[in-house]
């Protein structure tokens, strides 16, 4: 009988099969209740390179593997931390940094000059696609390390090498003293240096001058108070543990499980059954019920988040400053925090972020106040369009609020107001860089370091990195780069507010909301506190006895 | 026998040329800027963009890219990833959770529907049968994306029989309700078709002349009506891979599964092509592979096929 034999060996199989499928994992939790460590949960960190960690994913796990120059106190003023002293020159342009001795990488090695310049050159080395490298860009010497395509990127040559291969502005005086100078006056300085880019890199990172050794980002090695436990799990974890003899700030937790989440209700979910400790965003579909599910474990705290939507400079229709005016006091706020985002996210009255020194409250006035009335007349006065468009990216959970505001617009204003939906953020800017008729762009911004500068300068800046509507106004930019090169903090911050002035009378952009943090943690765990971004205290952070 | 699998083997080759070639293709007309959908919404500097565009051969052609890939797929290479990975380590960290996955599925899927489809023939037009007939109709309405989550918040969180969501090394019984819910969306169809199938070979004249033979009724229907039906049965789990590999996506995303479903989801949205094609390469050769094994399984359900 030809057939018997298959149809049971097919049986077997599939037991066989179902048997190995059963056996293969597990063994994974072993880790027992009572022990000091703590799991936090992420999304899969793009880049663990330093230079490269441009996510907050990957600046939280590096914040527990390094230790950082400088770190901020409760008013965001910045503290050197690894750094003895932060010290600039009286025009505030050559800065030198004193390491604090003794301090060793997690191999043994110990941290010298070397670690931070070698670091930084490769950073801001053009070639080697580091997505923080526009934080080098105030040190001498940056150009010199970019490569420019000769016939734009469609034309057929290749773009020739940089000039150079380090940053002039970087020297080295002794083995725990460096010099920064920068191409212009900066007396904020010392907070860039705060950000996850200006990490050093041990020399077990190198394979040759420049070329960071195979490997080393799945099993990088810091300066801080954790190391990598094993290598980084990719989409499944990375454990750190203690480093037994850090000298610098030691944390109450002996080790943290980065546990790497796909999708935040997932992540709630086992938020909710104890499998997490600390969940740093709760998504809005599971707000409603945190309070009833964490109860007191259900937080909230400022952090860095702006959104608002821009004006299209190259679109006529809105050149009239009062029909910009007339749009945004169509716009009831308070009403889509509540509704939308559950109080999530809070109103929005300035150009800057509460969180940054010299943020003044309502300095958009009463052109961010909910006026339908007075908005009607601006608008019928000044012939604004009969028919506006708010575009934004349909992959990032924006369409409920731009159809409510679409719909606050058509109401306080009596014309036609729709939502255009790109697929992508890409093909949003693709379009605007065509000047095709967009209408309101979507746009947010995520602070790189506490300072006014950080939002003036990239967002409403003439050739501000993110300054995609084509607002340019040399008053202000000028007064940018004066606060920039002032001498003081204080003096810095007057001339930004000046510029921020400028912004309330012209509105470039309308400010729409200030984000939150919302943030739950397992009954397990006290003391959690999140920094303005979004990243877990792993310093104060423990274990409830 | 041995010149059918060749020749079938052959045609596994056309085809997989042919697919890749396809699932390139598309990916290439749907990629606008992967350099931007890499970053999200962060500014790319000038320089990052000409590095990234150098690295991955962006500004090259269609045809010169699909011979970069394909150059490197057939001397093992899979290539990196835009994020800087090999696709091949990604892959091997990623196939394994999403097989165990799968085959647990179905499994569970084709025992619980033969079973259940087998007895509802029996008693055709019982309890048992209208019963599972609305169940079915129930679970064939309600699409994936809403039985995951339902069955993560009543089973994983507020009865708490399963964790609610599972790892790369997840042991058996974190897998079960992921591939139960997996097996909900081949379930309907396979126990429908089992179903029609027994009771339509219940009144053949084969069942009459074995009862006649005087043999048990538990014979006749295990041995003789149910062989002689699973053959529209076993095709339908051959073709039901696609739709668990589909499933996945959705699974593996609400249940945090690291596995292939999850990469795929992941590559298409940041229009990594590279990666998105060699997971699909991957499913191509077992979609050809098991639908092989599927026809070859024919010959043993019934000896009168014949392969030339």
């Amino acid at each position: 009988m030809p057939g018997k034999t298959p149809w049971k060996m097919a049986a077997g199989a599939t037991a066989i099969a179902l048997l190995a499928a059963g056996c293969g994992g597990g063994g994974s939790d072993d880790s027992s209740s009572t022990s000091n460590t703590v799991v936090i949960g992420i999304g899969e960190p793009q880049h663990l390179i330093p230079s490269n960690a441009t996510e907050s994913n990957g600046a939280e796990v590096l914040a527990s593997l390094f230790y950082p120059l400088v770190d901020f106190d409760a008013q965001n003023n910045p503290n050197p931390v690894a750094a003895e002293s932060i010290t600039p020159d009286k025009a505030n342009t050559v800065w030198t940094i004193k390491l604090k001795s003794g301090f060793t990488f997690s191999n043994g090695e110990p941290v010298t000059s070397d670690n931070y310049i070698n670091a930084w050159n490769y950073g801001a080395y053009g070639p080697n696609a580091q997505g923080a490298s526009y934080f080098f860009d105030k040190i001498k010497g940056y150009a010199d390390l970019q490569s420019k395509d000769p016939d734009g990127e469609e034309g057929p040559q290749k773009a020739p090498e940089p000039k150079a291969k380090t940053l002039t502005g970087l020297a080295k005086v002794d083995d725990t003293t460096f010099t920064v100078t920068l191409s212009a006056p900066f007396a904020g300085w010392e907070s860039v240096m705060g950000y996850t880019a200006f990490f050093p890199l041990p020399k077990a990172a190198w394979k040759s001058d420049g070329v960071i050794a195979d490997g080393f980002e799945d099993a990088i090695i810091g300066n801080g108070p954790f190391k990598l436990k094993g290598k980084w799990e990719h989409d499944s974890q990375l454990v750190v543990e203690k480093v037994a003899d850090f000298k610098g700030t030691a944390p109450k937790v002996d080790g943290i499980t980065w546990k790497i989440y796909q999708d935040q209700q997932a992540e709630y979910a086992d938020l909710v059954a104890n499998n997490v400790d600390v969940q740093t965003t709760i998504p809005i579909e599971s707000l409603a019920k945190a309070s009833a599910d964490l109860g007191d474990r259900f937080k909230k705290s400022p952090n860095s988040t702006f959104q608002f939507v821009g004006f299209p400079t190259f679109q006529k229709e809105y050149q009239n400053v009062d029909v910009r005016r007339a749009i945004s006091m169509a716009i009831n706020r308070q009403e889509i925090t509540d509704q939308i985002f559950l109080g999530s996210q809070s109103p929005a009255t300035s150009f800057v972020s509460p969180v940054v020194a010299g943020y003044r409250a309502n300095t958009c006035g009463e052109n961010c106040e909910y006026n339908p009335t007075k908005a009607k007349e601006l608008y019928e006065a000044a012939k604004g369009p009969k028919e506006i468009k708010i575009t934004y990216n349909v992959d990032g959970n924006h369409k409920a609020w731009v159809d409510a505001t679409c719909n606050q617009i058509k109401a306080s204003l009596g014309i036609n107001c729709v939502g255009g939906e790109e697929p992508k953020f890409a093909d949003l800017l693709t379009k605007v860089e065509k000047h095709q008729p967009v209408g309101l762009i979507r746009l947010g911004w995520i602070m790189d370091y506490p300072l006014m500068e950080n939002y003036l300068g990239p967002l409403y800046s003439t050739d501000g990195s993110s300054n995609y509507y084509g607002y340019s106004n040399a008053t202000f930019d000028n007064l940018v780069k004066e606060g920039s090169a002032a001498a003081t903090p204080e003096e810095a911050i007057k001339k930004w507010q000046a510029a921020e002035d400028i912004l309330a009378k012209e509105m470039p952009v309308i400010p729409l909301r200030n984000g939150q943090n919302v943030f739950g943690y397992s009954e397990k765990v006290s003391n959690v506190t999140l920094d303005l971004f979004s990243k877990v205290d792993i310093y104060k952070i423990e274990v409830v006895s | 026998m041995f010149r059918y699998i060749v020749r079938r083997l052959l045609q596994m080759v056309l085809t997989f040329f042919g697919a890749t070639f396809l699932v390139y293709a598309l990916m290439f007309a749907n990629q606008k800027d992967p350099i931007q959908a890499l970053v999200g919404e962060r500014p790319v500097s000038e320089s990052q963009r000409i590095a990234l565009t150098e690295r991955y051969h962006l500004d090259e052609g269609f045809f010169m890219q699909y011979w970069y890939y394909m150059k490197g797929v057939l001397t093992g290479d899979f290539g990196t990833s835009m994020t800087g990975r090999k696709i091949y380590d990604m892959m091997s960290d990623a196939w394994p959770v999403t097989f165990r996955l799968a085959i647990i599925a179905i499994v569970i899927a084709a025992a619980f529907s033969v079973t259940a489809g087998v007895y509802s023939a029996i008693k055709r037009g019982g309890i048992f049968d209208n019963s599972t007939l609305l169940i079915t109709l129930v679970l064939l309405a309600m699409p994936i994306v809403v039985i995951a989550p339902l069955a993560q918040l009543i089973f994983g969180i507020q009865l708490g029989w399963f964790a609610p969501t599972a790892t790369r090394d997840a042991t058996f019984y974190q897998l079960l309700l992921p591939a139960i819910v997996l097996a909900c969306i081949v379930i309907a169809p396979e126990m429908r078709v089992t179903r029609t199938s027994v009771v339509e070979n219940l009144r053949a004249d084969y069942v009459r002349t074995a009862r006649a033979k005087g043999l048990t009724r538990m014979r006749v229907i295990w041995v003789h009506v149910l062989r002689n039906s699973l053959i529209p049965v076993v095709t339908l789990i051959g073709v039901d891979l696609g739709g668990l590999l589909a499933g996945a996506i959705v699974t593996e995303h609400v249940f945090n599964i690291p596995g292939v479903g999850f990469n795929l989801a992941r590559a298409i949205n940041t229009e990594d092509g590279p990666l998105v094609v060699g997971f699909v390469s991957i499913l191509v050769i077992l979609f050809l592979f098991i639908n092989l094994l599927v026809d070859l399984l024919y010959a043993a359900l019934d000896p009168r096929i014949r392969y030339e």
